[in-house]
This record gives structure tokens, sequence and C-alpha cells, in this order.
């Protein structure tokens, strides 16, 4: 069965081991306020446009068969009830200013991009990360892919917000090299506001795959206003000293140009309500950590 | 390493060009210090270097032509240039600065440059116009303008070497010269390029004329035809090592004098020391550290004296060579590492203090460039195949890092064999943004220089000069005739020979491209049209090398290449062991996504006809973005590991090979690919008009094998895999260049990510590669010229996207963390 993807990144050097070739799969059962890729979110394709690259020829307007797009002296309106995001539109954009976001793709079309990478994840000790979106979303395409990669002895890295199936998590685990484990705030109340669900489920599946012998890094994005303050990480820390296994800890700083794709999106964005984390404060959570014996990286 | 004159020659490395010499990213302004540099000696060199300008000496000129005057006629030439190259020698004024360890100078100070009016005479307006323009200027003294005009512009008149080409070369040459589709590098200056090896640390030139002698009493003069040639050949040579003993002697003379009169006890010392080692060197082999480099350079002084060769002069593997002396000292305790670190910094800013000669036709607006472009080559292998790596190797690349300063350019190659440790430590000298060192792959290039002929070990002896065209160092003259513009090839057989630019003809007719209704008979047409220039081309460059090895051969750089004395030989005249005349293509980018354009769009897909795509073209595109933009966007380009565009490149490059490579020389030898750019792609995009790609007129094309600007969009991995397509063993030398922002080389893992990047390039055989380290100027010109900087992605963490899709704010956002991020 074919899944969801929405951008495939070589020369990922962020996302675990070596250099790598991140894989990002559509769709999230989070809705992060501050979320990066806002793209990631939705299940479905999703048209994109960046009204800059946009030099209003009006080839999209003439090829929509649902009379749903309009040129206007702020670049092109989409009328949302009419469009049925065919497609049309960004096949014949000369700037590509307008782009679907998500594409369908098997298995075996991935394998045929990951191999051509080859001899950098081999030169490198890399592999391939997967990555969302939440990738447990589309699992039947996850595990398939997986077991592909299992086969050629690629490292496997699975990037997961860990709402997901306790159940299904256990399977992806047993194909699964390294997870990079999303943990956002401990308080569910917060972990709500912000996300759009309470981390109950996710706690309790970072603690099933910890003993289940996985290898796992959690990832923390660290936000001011959200989860920088000293409660949290220390409440954080706390969780992950107690479960089994060396654990480490990425932390992420939030960085303010989330903005760019909201905007094609056509979304409203209120980074307002964020702000980045000052250096002497990262310094201070890596210091908490460490109280517990954990250590914490910047960066993934 | 020139373009022709008329082009912005700026330097190898886009973007840090040539003036970006000077501290980029240290704020000394707070603190002690003046400058950068390891203690006060270096600080206060480097600073005298940095901030002396350019000028012209007129002494050289003067020496020589009064020479010319009075013996022309005399003598045979070897020996006339000999003689005169003597009389230089004798009469030049020194220069001995304080603080200086290691001394000599090619012009009476530091920065002063010397004139070869018998290559090529600057005239008055000349002057004037290096004495006043903005960029590169060369200060030029009012009374010595008038002193060239009287002595020496009357008597070269008629009588240059550029002179005596041009009124030779045919109309077809001109034609083609005159609208860019190539250029000629020997109608400025001599023939260059040339690469030093070991020999120099274990012979004097006390040593070398014993060879000579050894040769010359065993000429044959009854059985040999061409014995009376020879013995004045090495007559010649003999008068020349005499040359540098006498040069390097007035030193010692000049030191001992300066010490008798010198207050400071230490600095008196210091002198007496540089008497005593110029006494000894270059007559004799170097004893110790300080002696080697001191050879060094006053053969290299020699060489840039006798001729404005191309590339001034390489030491090669300077390294390699050095680090026997080092090892011993260290060891026996006559060096530190901070003394020998002191001196190899004396001898960067000594390089650093001898700017290019200047051409003659210059305008305000074909600026030049000051880089002479010596290249040292760190690591690589040694000539049993091992590992090159040593101390020394470290040591140099601290010095690098700590003075960067234009000169000398410096690479390191990293063959399978190289230590990752050496390698991570040249990949924190790149993070730094200076565009250096550029990394060399000695696995592919030995292979390379199997390919055409030399022996392995004389293969592993060698590495890159100048740029990155490969040679057997000591051994070979490998002669760089020319860049080849291959899109303008194209652009004229669109046009059926002519220059849409100009005007004119510029090659021959192939016949009218409404009539093509497929692929292969425009490619037919490109491939005649390409060998129809490639001849005219060689024709020319021929005339130039008998010209050279007639009228300006080079005694003293003969004595230092094997194997000048044994053949009795000169440099220019197949006295080296290898000869080889490469013409550089460039474009490979660019020609390749304008023959897919014309392919997908008009042989294929018909979207477009002729007629549509001839007039977009005549008329750059305008009022037609929308068909310029879906080209760009719609079209397959070499870069992105897509096979259709790759296989093409493939193809068009092969077909360069086979119009070059094994057509003969007049050294009994043959022409071969290279696919260095410089800066030329800037110059042959200026004299383009709009190509089939979507790049509009006067747009830089390709550089190197580099893909177009901006046209990889799938990352470096995918670039990379592209250029690993091209059999790169049959050219003498790729150029890639990639692009990176700062955020992806922050931590020390991403420096580790980085080298693993070179040896997974090197591994499917790369040749080069070198990397921008984007600065904001970068960015800058980006949003301007967004199209050409497709390729430039952002990425932090859990986020990445292109930098042109980005809003105004944004991308500012963007500028602010890279300057912040750029150390």
């Amino acid at each position: 069965m074919p899944g969801l993807i929405f951008d495939v990144k070589p020369y990922s050097i962020n996302d675990g081991p070596g250099i790598r070739i991140t894989l990002f799969l559509k769709g999230c059962p989070l809705n992060c306020a501050w979320c990066h890729n806002p793209e990631s979110i939705s299940p479905q394709v999703q048209k994109m446009y960046t009204k800059k690259k946009c030099i209003g020829c009006g080839s999209c307007v003439e090829e929509c068969p649902e009379n749903a797009l309009t040129l206007t002296g702020d670049g092109i309106v989409t009328d949302p009830d009419l469009c049925k995001l065919c497609g049309k539109c960004a096949e014949v954009c000369p700037t590509l200013a307008i782009e679907m976001s998500g594409y369908q793709a098997t298995v075996d079309d991935m394998m045929k991009l990951i191999r051509k990478e080859t001899r950098t994840l081999d030169e490198s000790n890399g592999g391939v990360t997967i990555s969302g979106g939440e990738p447990m979303m589309q699992s039947d395409f996850l595990i398939e892919l997986l077991d592909a990669l299992g086969e050629e002895g690629v490292h496997r890295v699975v990037d997961t917000t860990g709402m997901t199936s306790s159940e299904k998590l256990l399977e992806v685990a047993e194909r699964t090299d390294l997870f990079l484990y999303d943990l956002k705030a401990m308080d569910s109340d917060i972990h709500k506001k912000y996300t759009g669900v309470g981390n109950e489920k996710i706690l309790e599946n970072l603690k099933l795959l910890a003993k289940s012998g996985a290898e796992i890094i959690v990832r923390i994005p660290l936000i001011k206003g959200v989860n920088i303050d000293r409660k949290n990480i220390k409440a954080s820390a706390e969780y992950i000293a107690d479960l089994p296994g060396n654990i480490a800890v990425n932390l992420l700083p939030y960085h303010d140009i989330a903005r760019a794709k909201h905007e094609k999106l056509e979304q409203e964005y209120e980074s307002d309500e964020f702000e980045e984390p000052k250096l002497e404060e990262i310094n201070r959570v890596i210091g908490q950590f460490a109280e517990y014996g954990i250590v914490a990286n910047i960066g993934g | 390493m020139n373009t022709q004159n008329n082009s912005p020659d700026l330097s190898c490395l886009p973007e840090r060009q040539a003036n970006a010499e000077g501290n980029f990213y240290k704020d000394y302004t707070d603190s002690d210090r003046i400058g950068p540099g390891m203690n006060e000696r270096i600080q206060r060199l480097r600073k005298l270097s940095f901030e002396s300008r350019p000028s012209i000496s007129i002494e050289r000129a003067l020496h020589q032509t009064a020479f010319y005057k009075e013996n022309n006629g005399k003598y045979s030439i070897p020996v006339m240039r000999a003689l005169q190259f003597l009389d230089h020698c004798q009469k030049k004024t020194l220069y001995i600065g304080e603080d200086e360890l290691i001394v000599g100078e090619r012009g009476p100070k530091p920065k002063a440059v010397p004139t070869f009016p018998e290559l090529t005479c600057h005239s008055v307006e000349d002057f004037q116009v290096l004495n006043t323009r903005d960029q590169q200027q060369y200060l030029v003294d009012q009374g010595d303008m008038d002193t060239y005009e009287k002595e020496v512009i009357p008597y070269w008149k008629g009588r240059t070497m550029r002179e005596r080409i041009f009124n030779h070369v045919p109309q077809a040459w001109k034609q083609a010269y005159e609208a860019g589709v190539f250029t000629e590098f020997m109608e400025q200056r001599a023939p260059g390029h040339t690469t030093l090896d070991g020999k120099l640390y274990r012979k004097g030139m006390l040593d070398f004329k014993a060879d000579i002698k050894t040769h010359s009493d065993s000429l044959d003069f009854i059985n040999d035809p061409e014995a009376t040639d020879k013995a004045e050949q090495l007559k010649a040579m003999e008068i020349a090592c005499d040359g540098a003993i006498v040069f390097a002697e007035r030193h010692a003379d000049l030191a001992e004098k300066m010490a008798a009169s010198e207050p400071n006890e230490k600095r008196q010392k210091e002198l007496l020391k540089i008497a005593e080692v110029c006494r000894w060197v270059p007559a004799n082999a170097p004893r110790n550290f300080w002696e080697a480099i001191q050879m060094y350079w006053f053969v290299h002084l020699g060489t840039i004296t006798e001729l404005n060769g191309w590339d001034a002069m390489n030491p090669g593997h300077f390294d390699q060579h050095l680090t026997p002396f080092y090892e011993r000292e260290i060891t026996d305790g006559s060096l530190s590492r901070d003394e020998a670190m002191e001196l190899v910094s004396c001898f960067w800013i000594k390089v650093n203090n001898h700017p290019a000669p200047p051409k003659v036709g210059i305008t305000a607006k074909e600026s030049g460039t000051y880089n002479d472009f010596t290249n040292i080559n760190l690591g690589g292998v040694k000539p049993d195949g091992s590992d090159g790596v040593s101390e020394v190797s470290y040591l140099m690349l601290e010095v690098i890092e700590e003075l960067h300063i234009l000169q000398p350019g410096n690479s390191v190659h990293i063959s399978s064999r190289t230590p990752d440790r050496f390698l991570h430590a040249a990949a924190k000298v790149i993070r730094q943004g200076h565009g250096y060192p550029s990394v060399f792959n000695p696995d592919q290039y030995v292979m390379e220089m199997v390919n055409m002929g030399k022996s392995l070990q004389d293969a592993r002896e060698g590495g890159c000069s100048g740029c990155i065209e490969v040679g057997a160092f000591g051994k070979e003259a490998f002669l760089l005739t020319g860049y080849l513009n291959v899109p303008k090839v194209l652009e004229i057989t669109l046009n059926r020979g002519m220059d849409p630019v100009g005007g004119k003809m510029a090659g021959i007719d192939c016949g009218d491209p409404r009539e093509w209704d497929n692929f292969e008979q425009l490619y037919e047409a490109f491939l005649k049209q390409l060998n129809f220039i490639v001849e005219t081309k060689v024709k020319v460059s021929n005339y130039i090398d008998r010209m050279f090895a007639k009228n300006a051969p080079a005694p003293f750089l003969s004595v230092v290449i094997d194997d000048c004395i044994a053949k009795g030989r000169d440099y220019y005249n197949g006295g080296p062991r290898y000869n080889t005349n490469y013409i550089q293509c460039t474009g490979l980018g660019t020609v390749t996504d304008s023959l897919m354009a014309l392919r997908k769009h008009v042989l294929e897909g018909n979207k477009y006809s002729w007629t549509e795509m001839l007039d977009a073209l005549a008329y750059n595109f305008q009022g037609d973005e929308k068909m310029r933009q879906f080209i760009l966007n719609r079209t397959p380009f070499f870069g992105n590991d897509d096979e259709e565009a790759d296989v093409l490149a493939v193809r068009v490059y092969d077909d360069l090979f086979k119009a070059i490579d094994g057509r003969p020389n007049t050294k009994g030898e043959s022409f071969h690919l290279n696919m260095l750019s410089t800066t030329c792609h800037i110059y042959f995009g200026l004299v383009l008009g709009a190509s089939a790609n979507g790049r509009q007129a006067q747009k830089s094309i390709s550089d190197g094998t580099s893909p177009s600007h901006g046209a990889d969009t799938n990352g470096p991995t995918a670039v990379i895999r592209s250029l690993g397509k091209l059999d790169q063993s049959k050219s003498g030398g790729t150029l890639l260049n990639l692009r990176f922002l700062p955020s992806l080389l922050k931590r020390d893992e991403d420096i580790k990510k980085l080298g693993q990047l070179i040896r997974s390039y090197f591994s499917i055989g790369g040749h080069h590669v070198q990397f921008n380290v984007v600065d904001t100027a970068t960015l800058y010109a980006a949003q301007k010229h967004p199209e050409e900087y497709k390729d430039l992605l952002v990425r932090m963490a859990g986020y990445s996207d292109y930098f042109n899709d980005m809003n105004i704010d944004l991308q500012q956002e963007i500028i602010d963390r890279t300057e912040n991020e750029s150390l």
C-alpha cells in the first residue's frame, strides 16, 4: 500500500547518526501551535501557494476545472469550497508558486530514492530517518518500509510523537534501530493547550518502549512560555531518569521562522506567543538534565 | 590562471573574491594585537603586506631594454636571455625588511611588480588606468611613466610577443576570439602553472651546474644534429644558475652590512643568520628547515623574475618537502614548533607580497586580480603511495587559519589513506568561510595522470597547481592554453555561425535549426561547430608554443624541471619529461541544460516552436517571463541525479574529450581536456546572449563542472552523484563548488559529516570540491537574483525551506542569523 509523503531530504545531519535521508510522512494527531512544518499535520494532499513566486500569468486560473481560482491584485485567491485539490493548477504553474504538498509513493519508490544515497549513508554510518507528521499514522506503510530497509541492512530511525497505539508502536520497535521520541510538556493540560491532545498516552508509550529495550533519544522543543520553565524540565528529567536504559536528550530550541510555511498554507500563525530561548536558559536546561545524569545536547 | 584581458578575472573562489583579503570575522579593535599573526613579528609583517599598495616597478624593464639594446644579436637567444637574467640579478635593488626572516622580493619593495615588455609592453595609457582605477589598482610613479615612454616603449614597439602573435593569427581565430568563444592565455603572459618537486631540497645550484657540465661534455657534435642548440641551451642554464647564486650572495652582503649598524642585538643576530642562510642556498642543498624555505623562495623569485608565467610558481607538496628537516630538527632540539611556524608564516607573507603582474589593454571595468595563484598542496600521498600528512601539514593549516591572506592559495589532498583527523582539521578551516582550502582527491588525479601517460611514481609526486589543473610536479610543462565557452559554441550553432551579440560571424554555418526535427540533428551540428572551434584554437596555440620556444626560452626554470638538462632543451621546447597542453572547457552545466531544454520543449514536447524559442533567445525572453519560468522549473537539469539530464551531460563531456584529447602539440605530445573555469564563467556569461535553459543574457554560465547556478535543488548528495557519473579520469581536472550555509557546519559533528560527504564524493571518482560557506553578502545576492540561488536551502532542526521561498522578513532573519553564526 502506498504512503503519503510530503518531503524527502537527503543530507540530513540533524536526524540521527551519520548522514541520513529523511522521509516526511504526512498526517499528525498533534496540532502543535509552533509547528514548523504545518503541511505535515493534515493527512490529505494540500495546496501550497508562495505568493512571491507568482508572476500573475493566470495559467492556473485557466486550467482549473472547478473555477476555484481568481487572479487578484494580491495574487491568486482560492475558493476552498470549490477547490477539489486535483492539482492541475500546480501542474501548469510555471514558477512553482503553486505546489501540492503530499504525494502517494510506494515502498519501492522510496527504496529507489534511498538506494541512490547508499554511498553517502555507508560512508558516514548513516541511514534513513522516517519522520512526519507522525509516521505511525501510516503504520502499515511504515512497517513495510522498515522491513524493506532492514533487508538491505540500512540503519533505521523513526521520529515519533508517541501519540499512537501501543501495540503498533511495539511492532514498529522490532524493526527500528533508534527512536527520536518527542516530548513537549509534562503537564497534560499544558500539553493539551498547545498540541490539542493530552500527554498520558505519550508518556505511557515512552515507558513501554524503553522497557522493550528500544534505543531512544528524547527530543524536546524548547519554547519559552511553554515548556522551558524549571518545573517542566525537572519533571521531564525525573521521568526520563526513571526509565530503563540510557536515554539521551536532544534539545531543539524554538525559532521564529515557522511563519513561512503557515503563510503558504494561507493559515494564521500566532507566533507572538512564543519566544526563542536564550543561550543561558538552554544551558540551564542542560544543567538540570545533568543533575539526573542525563546527557542533553542542542540539536538532533 | 587567466581569463583574457577583458574578463573580470578574480580568483578561483566565487563569492569570496580576490579583494577578499583580510580579516573577516575577528575584531581586533579591543585587543593589543595589531592584527592576525602568531606573534608580534608576524602581525607586523602581515600588516605591512596587507596594507602595502601594489605598485609597478620599471627596474626590470629598464635593465632588460638596455641589455637587449646592447646585446641583441651577439649571442644565441637562450644565452642572451640567461645573460640578461644574470645582469638583472647583479643590479636589481634589494630589499630586506624589518622583522623579516625569509628574504627576497621580485621588486624593490613588497608588492612592487615588474613589467615584462618583451612579452607585452604597457603603454602610458595602460599605466594611467592602472594608477587610477578603483579596483585592483597598481600605483605608477609619474616619473617612471615618462622614463618608460622614452626608454622602454620605443624599443619594444612591434617586437613584443603579443604584437607578433596578433599579427599572425588567422581571421577565423580573431572572429571567434573577439566573440568570446575562447580565450588565449599566452597572449599576455608566458606559459606557467609550473610546480616543483623535492629535488631542490637535495640539490643546490652548484649541483645543477655539475649536471649541466656532464651533459654538455657528452654532447655528440658529429652525430646529433641538435647538439649545437643543446650546447647553447645548457650554457644558458649554467649562466642562469649563477644568476640565482649572485642574487643570494648580494642578500648575504646586504644582511651583513645591515647587521653591522643594527643597534638591536637580537635583530643583529637574525641578520647574521639571514646572511649565513643566503651564503649557503641556493648554491648548495639546504641543511635545515630555515634554509629549505629560503631555498624554495629564491628559486620561486628566479622563475617569476625571468618571465611572468601563469600561476606564478608553486612549491607543490611543501609540507612533505619540509617534513624531513622539521622532524630532524625537532628531535635534535635545534628547532621548536613555534620557530617553524614563524618561518612558515614569514614565507606565507612573502608570497602575499607578490601580486600578479597586471595585463595590458586594461580598462577600469576589466580589473584583473592581484592573485598570482600560487597553490600549496597539503597532505596527499608520497611518491611511494603512502600517506603524506605530517605535523608540518597541521602546522600549515594553522598558519592558513591564523593569517587568512589572499596568497598563497592552498588545498588539502585527501586520499583514502589520509587520516580523518587531517580532513577534520581542514574542514574546520573551511568552516571559517574564506573559501579555502579546496579539497582534492589524489586517488583520482593519480589515475588521471597515469591515463595521460605519466609513470605512477611521477603521478603520485604530482598534484594541483594554481586552481584545479593537475600535473607531475617538477617534471612537466602543463600549459593551459585558454578557456572554451561551450554554451557560446551552442549559441553560434543556433545562429548559423553568427555571434548574435556582436553581430559578426564567429564560427561556421551548420544549418538552419528550423529545419531540425530531432535532437540528433541539433547535436550533430553542435559537434561540427565544436570541432571547428577547437581546431581554430589549436592552430594558434601551436603557433604560440613555437614562438615561446624560439624567442622566450626560460633557462632558469629549465634548470629545476626534469629532464630539461638531460635533454638539453628548454622548458618551452619539450625539455620537460611531460609536455601537456590543456583546453579548459567552461559551462558544462549551462550547455547541458540548454540542450535539454531544446530537446524537451522544442524537439520532443513541441511546447514551443523553433521560431518561438529562437525569438525568445534573441529578445532575452523579454515579454515572456512565463516561458522562461516554465523552462527554468520544468526541465530536468544537470546536478540533481536526474538520469536523463546526467546522461546528456556525460555525452557532452565525452564529446568535449573526443574533440580535444590526443590532438598533437608541438612537443611530440598532445592536447587534453580540462574542466577548469576559474572566474572565466563570468566573462563568458557577459558575452553570451540568453540561453535555452532560461538563463538571461550576460549572466554567468556554470563554473567548472558544477551545475548551473541554482539548477541543483536536490541537495549536495545529488550533486556529487551527478558529477560522479562523468568519467573524471578523462580530464586534467574538474571543479565543483558547493554552497553551504554556516548552520550546516556549526557543530564538530557537522564537520565530521562534511568530511564524510567529501569522502563519498571521492569514492565515486570526484577530483575536486570546494565549499562556499555562504555569508550574508551571498544571501543579499540571493534576494536580488533568486533564480540563481534556488539551491539555497535553509535548514534548522525540525525545519527546512528554500531561502527563495521565504518572505523578505524571514529572509532578513536568516541573514541576521548567518551573520551571527559566522563565528
